[in-house]
């Protein structure tokens, strides 16, 4: 399963690179005359309301889907880290103001407050990015503080202490790379769901605006079409589970991997 | 007992200021002049100047902020901008609907998963087992958004089977609370077998068949109670997920709930609203939680003593 994940990615970040370009079909091409054609064999995946070939966008839409993911997932599990390992390496008050703030964060269901955020700055691809970021620290920075909190009664890390290495050092050196391999597998999974949050926000109308090609948007504007041309619902929506799952797959196999506990619960 | 029940309940409260704060502070998140951005470009500086009034905007940040949170404890969550409807009242009116497709989404996942989780730690290793496995991977991969006009495509638009959109009766409310309870049931799927197989590993299931029960009630009775409180707390934990997916839900079914009315007032720039509808869905979630901290409590007495 993990190397189906693997392989899911790889073609999907090499659609997002070069997919386009392969293909020769330039996704804001219009051909009014052919709108809502179904899939043929000069237009796979059929034609959209404005009559733009639904492959290339959809191959154009795996560059943003991608881009937000890694970008949301970046900034998240660095800033939730940071957060996470000085709150558990410094524990008492700074400890117990950090988990109000993440208990408070944690009471939005994650995706309400990036609809809150979009709502009030406005739809765009930034805003999307900032506000998944807003709410995505949250549960690295959960994850890593408790990671830490073990971590600092580790010998290696007293003895670094006790040898007059700086606070910033201990984290950077020896606290923090004890938490990375649970980052990474939460890192994984995380960008299956920053591309489900992004598609959810552009298909409500919130994210990504039109023409530039998304799977949301795809999908929110195949919705007037539903009986008339089911295949501008169907080739977006399919993509998104495919790239999803492909990183679901990843993520599970790395769990896997890199924790045997959760490997003997699952099987 | 009484002592788990007040900390709990007390640790709460913090909780509901901090999400009430946040709340609050949209409304000034929003780039240059709250009241402008809200009435557009082309209003008159007297009407901008009229609603900013109408809000309070023209007052210290600590004024506003306190006679927000003293609204919201009294329910007095203002007025909406383009209805003129009291927003709690408007916000309370859709509550049914809202309530009833997360209910019934629940017990459709719950309905689906279980049965689906116990038959794939039982037959583990089996086609079955594989079959619910992929499934529960499909549901968790599968956005509602796309799945529901799926379903509307095939039960509604190809069979004729369902209605496509709106609410009345049970036949509106399927494909929504399907569509919706999809991914709660993939991963209460996989927690229902994977604690049921930690449970079936352990003595006393052996010990019940060695005493002549059958292996069905030995499942059942015995290691499935076990598994109950991990499955539980999924559903519990997942209710957020729930309440925030009625949101895309509502909007695709037309159905006339707290979500879509969430979705509409973001169009119309209506803050009053999308904050009323935004408090209301975080007060709830935060409760929900509570409630399941403290049934916890009372489950498993160990809890108490955490």
């Amino acid at each position: 399963m993990t190397r189906v994940g693997a392989l899911i990615v790889f073609v999907a970040a090499l659609a997002a690179l070069a997919g386009p370009l392969l293909v020769g079909v330039d996704p804001a091409a219009q051909d009014l005359a052919q709108r809502l054609d179904g899939p043929s064999w000069a237009h796979w995946f059929g034609l959209d309301e404005l009559g733009r070939d639904i492959f290339s966008r959809v191959l154009a839409g795996a560059r943003i889907s991608l881009i937000v993911g890694v970008v949301v997932v970046s900034v998240s599990s660095a800033a939730g880290t940071l957060v996470g390992s000085v709150a558990g390496y410094f524990g008492g008050h700074v400890d117990e103001a950090i988990s109000r703030i993440i208990d408070i964060l944690l009471a939005f269901p994650g995706l309400l407050l990036a609809i809150a955020v979009v709502a009030v700055l406005g739809p765009s691809l930034t805003n999307v990015v900032f506000a998944l970021s807003l709410i995505g620290w949250v549960g690295y920075a959960r994850l890593v503080r408790g990671q830490v909190l073990r971590a600092r009664e580790f010998e290696f890390v007293q003895a670094a202490r006790a040898l007059g290495a700086t606070t910033p050092r201990i984290l950077i050196r020896h606290v923090i790379p004890t938490a990375l391999p649970a980052v990474m597998v939460q890192a994984t999974l995380g960008l299956g769901g920053a591309i489900l949050s992004e598609a959810s926000l552009s298909f409500l109308g919130l994210g990504v605006q039109p023409p530039t090609p998304s799977w949301g948007t795809m999908l929110n504007a195949g919705r007037t079409h539903l009986l008339d041309a089911p295949h501008l619902t169907i080739f977006p929506g399919l993509a998104i589970a495919v790239l999803v799952l492909g990183f679901n797959f990843l993520g599970d196999g790395l769990r896997d991997a890199l924790d045997p506990a959760t490997r003997r619960q699952a099987t | 007992m009484l002592r788990f029940f007040a900390r709990r309940v007390g640790l709460t409260i913090p909780v509901l200021l901090g999400v009430a704060t946040l709340v609050f502070s949209l409304i000034h998140l929003i780039p240059g002049d709250p009241a402008q951005a809200m009435l557009g470009e082309s209003a008159s500086p007297q009407d901008v100047a009229e609603l900013r009034s109408r809000l309070g905007l023209d007052r210290p940040l600590l004024d506003q902020y306190i006679s927000f949170l003293g609204g919201a404890v009294r329910g007095d969550l203002g007025r909406s901008l383009r209805t003129n409807e009291d927003v709690a009242g408007a916000v309370l009116a859709r509550l049914p609907a809202t309530a009833e497709l997360a209910f019934a989404a629940m017990l459709t996942a719950v309905g689906f998963a279980v049965p689906l989780g116990i038959a794939a730690a039982v037959w583990r290793g089996t086609a079955i087992d594989y079959v619910a496995t992929t499934i529960s991977l499909l549901g968790v991969s599968i956005p509602n958004f796309w799945l529901g006009p799926l379903l509307a495509i095939v039960f509604s638009i190809q069979l004729g089977w369902l209605p496509v959109s709106g609410r009345g009766t049970w036949a509106n409310l399927v494909l929504p609370a399907v569509s919706l309870g999809a991914s709660l049931a993939a991963i209460l799927a996989r927690m229902t077998r994977a604690t049921l197989l930690e449970e079936l590993r352990e003595p006393y299931v052996a010990a019940a068949r060695a005493r002549g029960a059958s292996r069905a009630r030995a499942v059942l009775r015995h290691a499935f109670r076990n598994s109950l409180i991990p499955v539980v707390t999924i559903v519990a934990l997942q209710f957020g997920a729930v309440l925030t997916g009625t949101v895309i839900t509502e909007t695709i079914f037309a159905w006339p709930g707290i979500g879509r009315l969430l979705i509409q007032s973001i169009g119309f720039r209506d803050y009053p609203l999308v904050q009323g509808c935004i408090l209301f869905i975080a007060m709830t979630y935060v409760a929900v939680n509570l409630i399941a901290d403290l049934l916890y409590g009372f489950v498993d007495p160990r809890i108490r003593y955490d």
